[in-house]
């Protein structure tokens, strides 16, 4: 982790202990996203100043976040009103704890997202709020080290490993960057990303053979990657300070490198394996829980939200994609414009595979994660037999799915009832 | 008042404080960790926590450097106690600064540590200027695990030796002078003095100095976060993974008992190697 994550955690932790004095009159946002003080100030000023009454903007990590919102469930009343968070935040949680939003008028243009912020129940618990995704990103002086007849567009595992090993022979280090921090987001790779292309699934084939090459594939890219990247949680610092020229993160932990210096970047989509081109949307929410002081201005909040001119202001802040239809402006800032621009090739590429989050996991959604990321830290990491380690991880897996009974999801082939692993 | 009721009435505040925000949160936790999904009393949370492959490692990871950390620590607190308490001037002045670690909380301890030992750190950026490396090297990375432990027991020793040498100072102050001027009479050295006077007289000092410092050593947790990632797993660090990673309270609350009961494990072996004769005291 870096010094500036680290104090991202402190200053939201300052925050946290800020809104213990806040009034009462505003309505308290309690997010887990835009949690830079930068993007959480211009929450306040350029996305919810626009509001006809008074939001507190407070977002958090995960476990702040999660623990004051159940202390005040678990006592029957709070002063939080709207809710903030990824999909998984919300799959985490009990649904009965959030308000229906199914007669509020207002959804995504996405039907799968529309489906997913039902939470498994007939009625909207959330509503989709903002998009994003994983993109790749790379240094201008990479680019002359690509492979012969390589295109950068439609990259294939194989191309961007050659890639990597030239830039690592021409410059004697290892310039590929991957977020395999302590608040990395490593497991949406495997998960969204490696699986998808190499074995056209992510639970039915977590152990199959398709899935021992995917290791190796990634065991032979590792080799070319920085070692320091166990430290890297935001791809964006590393491209700066230049200690990656190849990297692969989340849209909006990219955009500081490219807001910075938008000449010395390209973004480009995540390659293709044999199963196709891997991708996964990433997905926040705005809901109500039951506790909620103020339930009708807390809903006309969520209604604010979804409006286009929010939808675009939320863009310029978060680096997140609106989920509703809009037209947008020319004017947006250079991180948008190549991670959009790199989302669409990737989304319209003829191999694309699109993979969908995680659904029906409940509260496991972290062991879930763990599965992928103790995969990664004994194969890769530890040097351990890839057949070995994926037999041994395979009933860890095959136990969350019993347990919670959760269906196959895209990729995978639909499963009646629990998703079986094969 | 009665003076008999009197030290009862002005300690109750503190015992009512430790009962609402210590005791009661303690067997909640407790409850927790015996607790199953369902409701039921079981065992599972302390199976579940125990047969993660990465348990044994944090294990030894926490013991290992729980036994590198605690005698370093305690050498260079007696040294630093001993000689803080020989000086006649600026003696102060010298106990402040040594003491600055102990107002620095963990985390920034262990973020001072890694912008020394980053790879754009200081270390790197000294050792290219001085021409002994070409290019920053990576110094924490899964590669070199030994140096990973090794810059995180540094930061514990410059952090936490602190907290030993304020309660030895307090406890050589305790000494009378007498011991010692008897033994300048009988021509022993100061090496003699040390072993056969201040080290015996020292012993109820050094209970708690050790037995604090062996308790804070199984709680290491923001120090390792900040320099070791996900590399150099510990106990604390796991709890932490269980709490808000995989929202398993109960598992959280497993492990933290474990910690617990290591704990009170080694304080009975300090109580007990450390015994004070009854009525040997100063």
């Amino acid at each position: 982790m870096t010094v500036k994550s680290k104090l991202a955690i402190a200053v939201s932790a300052i925050a946290f202990t800020c809104t213990a004095y806040t009034a009462q009159a505003e309505i308290l946002f309690w997010s887990t996203q835009a949690k830079p003080v930068e993007e959480a100030q211009a929450m306040r000023e350029q996305v919810l100043a626009g509001f006809s009454g008074d939001v507190d903007y407070q977002p958090n990590d995960g476990g702040p976040w999660i623990t004051r919102l159940n202390a005040e469930l678990s006592a029957g009343s709070g002063s939080i009103g709207v809710l903030g968070a990824l999909h998984g935040d919300y799959a985490a949680m009990d649904p009965e704890n959030l308000i229906d939003l199914s007669d509020l008028g207002v959804t995504s243009a996405s039907d799968t997202f529309n489906n997913l912020a039902m939470l498994g129940t007939d009625t909207m618990q959330y509503i989709p709020w903002m998009q994003a995704s994983y993109i790749m990103a790379a240094n201008r002086e990479a680019l002359q080290y690509l492979p012969d007849g390589a295109d950068i567009n439609a990259l294939t595992y194989d191309q961007l490993i050659e890639w990597a090993a030239n830039v690592h022979e021409a410059t004697g280090e290892a310039k590929f960057g991957f977020p395999a921090g302590p608040d990395g987001l490593k497991h949406r790779f495997f998960q969204g990303y490696l699986y998808p292309s190499f074995t056209d699934g992510v639970v039915r084939t977590f152990a199959s053979d398709a899935a021992v090459n995917a290791w190796e594939t990634f065991a032979r890219l590792w080799e070319h990657t920085n070692p320091a990247s166990t430290n890297f949680s935001f791809m964006q610092e590393q491209l700066l300070s230049g200690d990656a020229w190849i990297v692969f993160d989340h849209t909006s932990r990219l955009a500081n490198a490219f807001n910075e210096r938008p000449d010395d970047f390209v973004a480009f989509p995540a390659p293709a394996g044999p199963t196709g081109r891997g991708f996964m949307p990433v997905l926040a929410g705005v809901a109500i829980p039951t506790t909620a002081p103020n339930i009708d201005e807390a809903r006309a909040l969520v209604s604010y939200m979804l409006e286009p001119e929010t939808q675009i202001a939320t863009l310029r802040t978060t680096n997140f994609f609106p989920v509703v239809d809009v037209d947008l402006p020319d004017d947006l800032p250079p991180s948008v414009q190549a991670a959009g621009n790199a989302i669409a090739a990737m989304s319209g590429s003829p191999d694309a595979n699109p993979g969908l989050l995680p659904a029906g996991l409940g509260d496991r959604g972290g062991d879930f994660n763990r599965v992928f990321v103790d995969s990664f830290e004994r194969i890769i990491l530890g040097g351990q037999d890839i057949r070995a380690v994926l037999d041994d991880q395979k009933a860890t897996l095959a136990a969350i799915m019993n347990d919670t009974g959760a269906p196959c999801w895209a990729p995978d082939a639909p499963s009646d009832g629990a998703c079986p692993v094969e | 008042m009665n003076s008999r009721i009197l030290p009862y009435v002005l300690i109750l505040p503190v015992v009512v404080f430790l009962l609402a925000f210590f005791i009661y949160p303690f067997v909640l936790v407790s409850q927790q960790a015996f607790q199953g999904d369902d409701g039921g009393w079981t065992l599972s949370n302390f199976q579940d926590v125990i047969s993660y492959w990465k348990f044994p490692i944090s294990l030894k990871n926490t013991l290992l450097l729980a036994a590198a950390v605690v005698p370093i620590q305690l050498a260079l607190a007696l040294l630093m106690a001993t000689m803080v308490s020989r000086m006649n001037k600026g003696r102060d002045l010298i106990l402040y600064v040594w003491t600055i670690p102990l107002g620095i909380s963990d985390l920034a301890a262990g973020i001072i540590w890694l912008a020394i030992f980053e790879q754009s750190g200081f270390l790197n950026s000294m050792l290219s200027g001085l021409g002994l490396i070409e290019r920053p090297m990576n110094l924490l990375s899964y590669q070199s695990p030994l140096i990973v432990f090794t810059a995180i027991a540094l930061a514990e020793i410059w952090r936490a030796t602190a907290i030993m040498l304020v309660i030895l100072v307090a406890g050589i102050g305790l000494i009378p002078k007498e011991y010692y001027e008897a033994a300048d009479v009988f021509g022993a050295s100061k090496w003699k003095q040390f072993i056969r006077i201040t080290f015996p007289l020292l012993r109820p000092s050094l209970q708690t100095a050790l037995v604090l410092r062996v308790i804070l050593a199984f709680e290491i947790f923001a120090v390792v976060a900040a320099l070791g990632g996900t590399l150099f797993p510990v106990l604390m660090g796991e709890t932490y993974a269980y709490q808000f990673d995989l929202l398993n309270s109960g598992a959280a609350a497993a492990i933290a008992l474990i910690i617990l009961g290591i704990s009170i494990a080694f304080t009975i072996v300090i109580l007990r190697v450390l015994r004070v004769p009854k009525g040997a005291s100063i």
